[in-house]
């Protein structure tokens, strides 16, 4: 736990590279974690090949959320659509470089997973249950 | 009366017996407990007396006519007892046990409300409502088209009692309000309101979670018609909880959950109550925990509550006065001298949970989020405080440490 709070979360949670809105969007989902409020969105434009060409975060939350949205997004851009459904809770430990989270927090750091899966499932499918599998 | 009490305060020998307070967090990092609103920690008198009975006395109440029955039986209603000479009720029969505040909210809801209350009638409820006092409200609201009205919470953390008046000429049949908020600290006039209630022709109900377990509180000098608490917040286990109603009450209204011991008789179609208070207390309740109960009781009252409600004033003015050092920090609510031992805060550009994971690395325990209260905190323009709060046992040098931390948090965040 003791390195929770190092320089790459907290300059991201600063200084994040891919915070804000994007209009017009292919995709666009929003989520909050009810426990402790933390509300994140997430846009998407979408090439006709299925690539994600821009994305964009916004909304509030802690450090840890925050900074998982925007290496989230930074991973994202450029590849298939199809390659972020296959994305799960080790691939946000691993973007944010920890070992492992506690009960509580691992909630906040996958809020943008959750976001994203949302809106790409929704886009295709409307099928929200999908969710399911990362909480 | 504080200074004079406060000297008779040994808090070293108080420490002494909660065990919890000895664990260290970390190897050298001793736990500093600034939770108690969420739940009280537990002293040893508690734990005992839970351990005894289940060694010694464990038997279901009201049924076996053997010794461990009685002896379980008679515990169990000591504990009934001990709770209404705490809150100077009239009869222990006042005293219906339920698993927690929430849950004595809810009966009084779909008990007296659901039996008593008709479409368009009014409920007069505060914005600095916990969530318990506020959905019970709304679901029974929503079946039985009831109005309800909420006195606004001022800038300054106080309820606005020029509105509170205004809504009484509007007769409300119930008003409901937390006596002690759970965020601000605000301690509520109760006294003044039920009065101006009952001229109105209203019913009180008072949320009790915070002020009992703080305070000297006494039913029939605040003349209030419901109480609800927790014992886990006043030292004791959780599970149990009370609702204090008075008996011309409890009479008229009907049952709220139905199953043994709530009956004097049952055919295969119809029941017959039991008296009150058992007429409310469906099921094996909770034995061991009111003698957990009993024993938290017994040791605020051994310490005493002015004496315990004048730590506190002293500990909060001190953590006031200290959190206003901290660059970049807002605190919420009222002055020193008209809140107890809450205080929630954020610090600016910094996430309320991120300020509590850093607390916590210095083995400071404090809350962050909206404490069951999201309107209150959407009054108050923050989606999340963090939220330090205190007890008998915590120390001015706690109140330091938690300061100190505080500007940890600031240099990481810069």
């Amino acid at each position: 736990m003791d390195d929770l709070y190092r320089e790459l979360i907290i300059e991201r949670y600063k200084m994040p590279h891919h915070r804000g809105i994007l209009e017009p969007h292919d995709i666009s989902f929003e989520d909050e974690n009810p426990l402790c409020g933390d509300r994140i969105r997430i846009d998407l434009r979408v090439a006709e090949d299925g690539t994600i060409t821009e994305a964009a975060f916004s909304g509030h939350g802690c450090a840890i959320s925050q900074a998982a949205a925007d290496l989230l997004i930074e991973s994202i851009l450029g590849k298939p659509i199809e390659e972020v459904k296959a994305l799960g809770r080790q691939d946000i430990l691993d973007l944010l470089g920890f070992e492992e989270l506690g009960p509580v927090r691992i909630k906040c750091a996958l809020l943008p997973l959750k976001v994203l899966k949302a809106g790409v499932y929704g886009l295709r499918h409307h099928d929200s249950e999908i969710l399911s599998e990362e909480s | 009366m504080a200074a004079e009490t406060y000297k008779i305060f040994d808090i070293t020998k108080i420490r002494a017996d909660f065990p919890i307070l000895q664990r260290e967090i970390r190897a050298g990092v001793k736990l500093v407990y600034l939770d108690s609103t969420a739940t009280a920690q537990k002293p040893l008198a508690v734990i005992e007396a839970m351990d005894r009975y289940y060694r010694w006395s464990n038997a279901n109440i009201h049924r076996g006519v053997h010794t461990l029955g009685e002896e379980a039986t008679t515990l169990y209603e000591a504990a009934r007892q001990r709770v209404a000479k705490f809150i100077h009720a009239c009869k222990a029969q006042e005293i219906v046990f339920t698993r927690n505040t929430t849950e004595a909210i809810n009966l009084v809801a779909y008990s007296w409300g659901r039996s008593q209350l008709k479409a368009g009638d009014l409920i007069i409820l505060t914005e600095m409502e916990h969530h318990s006092n506020l959905v019970p409200w709304q679901i029974l609201a929503a079946e039985k088209g009831l109005r309800l009205e909420f006195v606004p919470v001022t800038g300054d953390g106080y309820l606005d009692l020029e509105v509170y008046d205004r809504l009484l000429e509007q007769h409300p049949r119930l008003v409901a309000f937390t006596h002690m908020s759970n965020v601000l600290g605000t301690i509520n006039p109760v006294r003044e309101m039920t009065e101006k209630a009952h001229r109105a022709g209203a019913l009180v109900m008072v949320d009790g979670a915070q002020s009992v377990p703080h305070l000297h509180v006494d039913v029939q000098a605040l003349g209030v018609d419901f109480l609800a608490f927790s014992a886990h917040k006043m030292l004791g286990p959780t599970g149990i909880g009370v609702l204090y109603a008075r008996e011309t009450l409890l009479e008229q209204m009907p049952p709220f959950l139905g199953g043994g011991d709530m009956i004097k008789r049952v055919e295969l179609r119809t029941f017959t109550p039991n008296e009150i208070p058992h007429k409310f207390e469906a099921g094996t309740p909770a034995i061991a925990e009111a003698v957990g109960l009993e024993a938290a009781i017994a040791y605020l009252e051994s310490v005493g509550m002015e004496a315990i409600e004048a730590h506190e004033r002293g500990l909060i003015a001190y953590a006031l006065e200290r959190l206003a050092e901290v660059p970049g920090l807002k605190v919420y609510g009222p002055a020193a001298n008209h809140r107890g031992g809450v205080a929630s805060f954020v610090m600016e550009g910094v996430h309320p949970h991120d300020v509590a994971q850093i607390l916590d690395r210095e083995g400071i325990a404090v809350r962050a989020g909206h404490h069951c209260a999201m309107p209150l905190h959407q009054k108050l323009g923050a989606v999340a405080t963090t939220r330090a709060s205190f007890y008998l046992y915590n120390t001015y040098e706690e109140v330091d440490r938690l300061i100190e931390a505080l500007h940890k948090v600031r240099a990481i965040f810069g």
